[in-house]
């Protein structure tokens, strides 16, 4: 995969619930996205004063003919930048860099896996499930949200897995609760093999947790703000355990997004343990 | 010698661009073009050789390379600000070592012109990082980056006080390979910034490389806290462009022969001219390459144009060219 910078064109956005759907044509970057990949937009144009990119995990890729192949994410309205996409229109130019990122791990046997995603998180999950699936993989939803507008893909998983738990804290749609609420029923029920999911840090701190708990590998997709996507500015770093037991502040743009569950310090995510390979151990004690 | 070779990016040709000599002496070091990355926005140059090929640029110059792995500030690292940025990395890096044994020696034989940036937080430090490179064959030249403000005693900051940053400089001018330019790397955030350039021409600096980012700070008005792990931060970005012009013309015009590598807020060709006419003999594209990732490869394809434009043949002809009397009218 070689992460490629083209100017796309916009083919369709439409609202989705709380979020919107961007359709884009990226003839380059769609061919090589896998599940877990993500792609880094620039917003307000060329004389924009909001320079960083924004960052979106791809929820699906086509390939449409003659057009090449787009690309599509889900977005909630945060602030300036992603309020400017919400107002491109069909035919509008959006440069896109991609595919970025690890993508999720595929399991070679087929095992069980369950699926997570906390609001918008969950859009990777779809592309995923299937690749899980035709893989002989057993797959089952949980997808929670604040309130049932901010769920998304509730149907389409219904269409790829077994079951769906649905959760909302308001308990407008399926469960009043959290997606740590029901999965602990259904790890064990399932004995899920393989635990992927996506959505806010505090979610992924407590599915990885659960995971371990009842003995299923995690694969976690963060969230980190970023200014560049590629690998350049080193703001999306968080601790992340290695293969050889050290801990290091790694970019979420390069290494992961996609992380084992077990090798992120969850509950230090914003510090520098002081553990942590180069930490400022002499600064600290002058402090 | 592969700094002297002139290297056509393919997509230059089918540009078409106006024939301009784009090479740029450096204190007796040529390079075939001006535009380089500038430190920290860059990586080691592996990232953005994805996106455009390296060696067509002036040079790669590194993230600040420090004696030690060193693991950076806290998260959150960096705060979006208008048409600019804050960050507060706080020199993550591998240490010197892992430095010239992994990213070092990919630059050479990816065959880049390397200016290395190196930081350390006493004058002794930056000794042994020179020495350290001293014998190697891939550097083309070395940035001292004594005005990082992501330090945590802003005393430490080098830049801002004339006798440290001259300890600084000689002590790396004379540990370093005598065919090797040494660059400082100035602070904006000083009073009088002709003071602090002229030390370190007078310690012994080849050149300056002006601007780093201005100290600054962001509060969330949310938490009703500083945004910013590390509480300040850097603004970079085309927001500082006029503070950027403002220091290459005032170091330009006190003096004129100090070859200066101009950077701060470029995001085109035209703000790269800008900085070549108040007087840099290069450029570096630093926050653009996040907006950007091809951003330097642009920008040096739209400074040659806007030199041919404006009937310049060759680059060197341009330098502080904005300083010259205006032509009397007959």
């Amino acid at each position: 995969m070689t992460p490629t910078q083209v100017t796309g064109e916009v083919l369709s956005i439409r609202r989705v619930g709380d979020y919107h759907q961007l359709t884009v044509v990226a003839a380059g970057v769609a061919e090589q996205v896998k599940p877990g990949h993500f792609v880094a937009l620039a917003v307000g144009g060329e004389t924009s004063a909001h320079l960083l990119r924004r960052a979106f995990s791809v929820y699906r890729t086509q390939d449409r003919g003659v057009y090449g192949g787009t690309v599509e994410i889900v977005f909630a309205e945060h602030g300036a930048g992603t309020r400017w996409l919400t107002q491109v229109r069909p035919h509008d130019s959006l440069d896109v860099v991609g595919p970025l990122g690890k993508p999720f791990a595929l399991p070679k046997e087929p095992v069980t896996c369950t699926l997570v995603g906390g609001g918008y998180g969950s859009a990777p999950l779809f592309t995923l499930a299937e690749q899980l699936r035709e893989r002989g993989c057993r797959v089952d939803f949980v997808l929670g949200a604040a309130t049932e507008a901010r769920l998304f893909g509730v149907l389409e998983a219904k269409r790829m897995s077994q079951s769906v738990a649905v959760t909302t804290e308001d308990g407008t749609l399926g469960e009043r609760g959290r997606v740590t609420d029901v999965l602990p029923a259904l790890l064990d029920r399932t004995g899920s093999d393989v635990v992927y999911a996506c959505g806010p840090m505090g979610m992924l701190a407590a599915v990885a947790d659960l995971a371990a708990r009842f003995g299923a590998h995690s694969q976690c997709a963060v969230e980190e703000a970023m200014a560049c996507g590629i690998g350049v500015c080193m703001t999306c770093v968080l601790p992340v355990i290695g293969d050889d037991g050290v801990t290091r502040m790694v970019r979420s743009c390069v290494d992961g997004p996609v992380f084992r569950g077990d090798r992120v310090r969850w509950a230090e995510v914003g510090t520098v343990p002081a553990d942590t390979w180069g930490a400022p151990a002499v600064e600290a004690s002058q402090r | 010698m592969t700094r002297l070779t002139r290297v056509i990016a393919p997509e230059a040709a089918s540009r078409q661009l106006p024939d301009v000599d784009m090479s740029t002496d450096l204190a007796g070091t040529t390079l075939p073009n001006p535009v380089m990355t500038a430190s920290g926005c860059a990586g080691y140059g592996r990232e953005l050789d994805q996106f455009f090929d390296i060696t067509a640029l002036g040079a790669v110059v590194t993230k600040s390379i420090m004696l030690q792995p060193r693991a950076g500030r806290p998260t959150p690292r960096m705060a979006e600000t208008p048409s600019g940025m804050l960050n507060s990395i706080g020199l993550q890096g591998p240490g010197i070592d892992q430095f010239i044994e992994r990213d070092l020696r990919w630059l050479e034989e990816r065959g880049a012109r390397v200016i290395v940036s190196i930081a350390g937080g006493a004058a002794d430090e930056y000794v042994r990082l020179a020495q350290r490179l001293r014998h190697s064959s891939a550097v083309t030249g070395i940035e001292v980056n004594i005005s990082c403000p992501n330090v945590e005693n802003r005393g430490l900051v080098f830049a801002c006080d004339p006798l440290a940053s001259s300890t600084v400089v000689e002590g790396v001018r004379r540990n370093s390979a005598p065919g090797v330019p040494v660059f400082a790397k100035l602070s904006p955030d000083v009073t009088d910034i002709v003071a602090i350039a002229r030390a370190c021409v007078d310690a012994g600096a080849d050149g300056l490389a002006m601007i780093n980012t201005l100290l600054g700070v962001v509060i969330d008005t949310e938490t009703m806290r500083p945004h910013l792990g590390g509480v300040t931060g850097g603004l970079s970005g085309p927001a500082v462009r006029p503070v950027a012009v403002r220091a290459v013309w005032q170091v330009h015009q006190a003096m004129p022969e100090v070859p200066i590598i101009g950077m701060g807020g470029i995001r085109t060709g035209e703000d790269a001219f800008e900085f070549i006419l108040a007087g840099a003999s290069a450029v570096e594209v630093g926050t653009t390459v996040f907006n950007d990732p091809s951003a330097p490869q642009r920008v040096s394809h739209e400074l040659q144009e806007v030199l041919g434009a404006r009937g310049f043949t060759a680059l060197s002809d341009a330098v502080g060219h904005a300083h010259r009397p205006r032509e009397s009218r007959a």
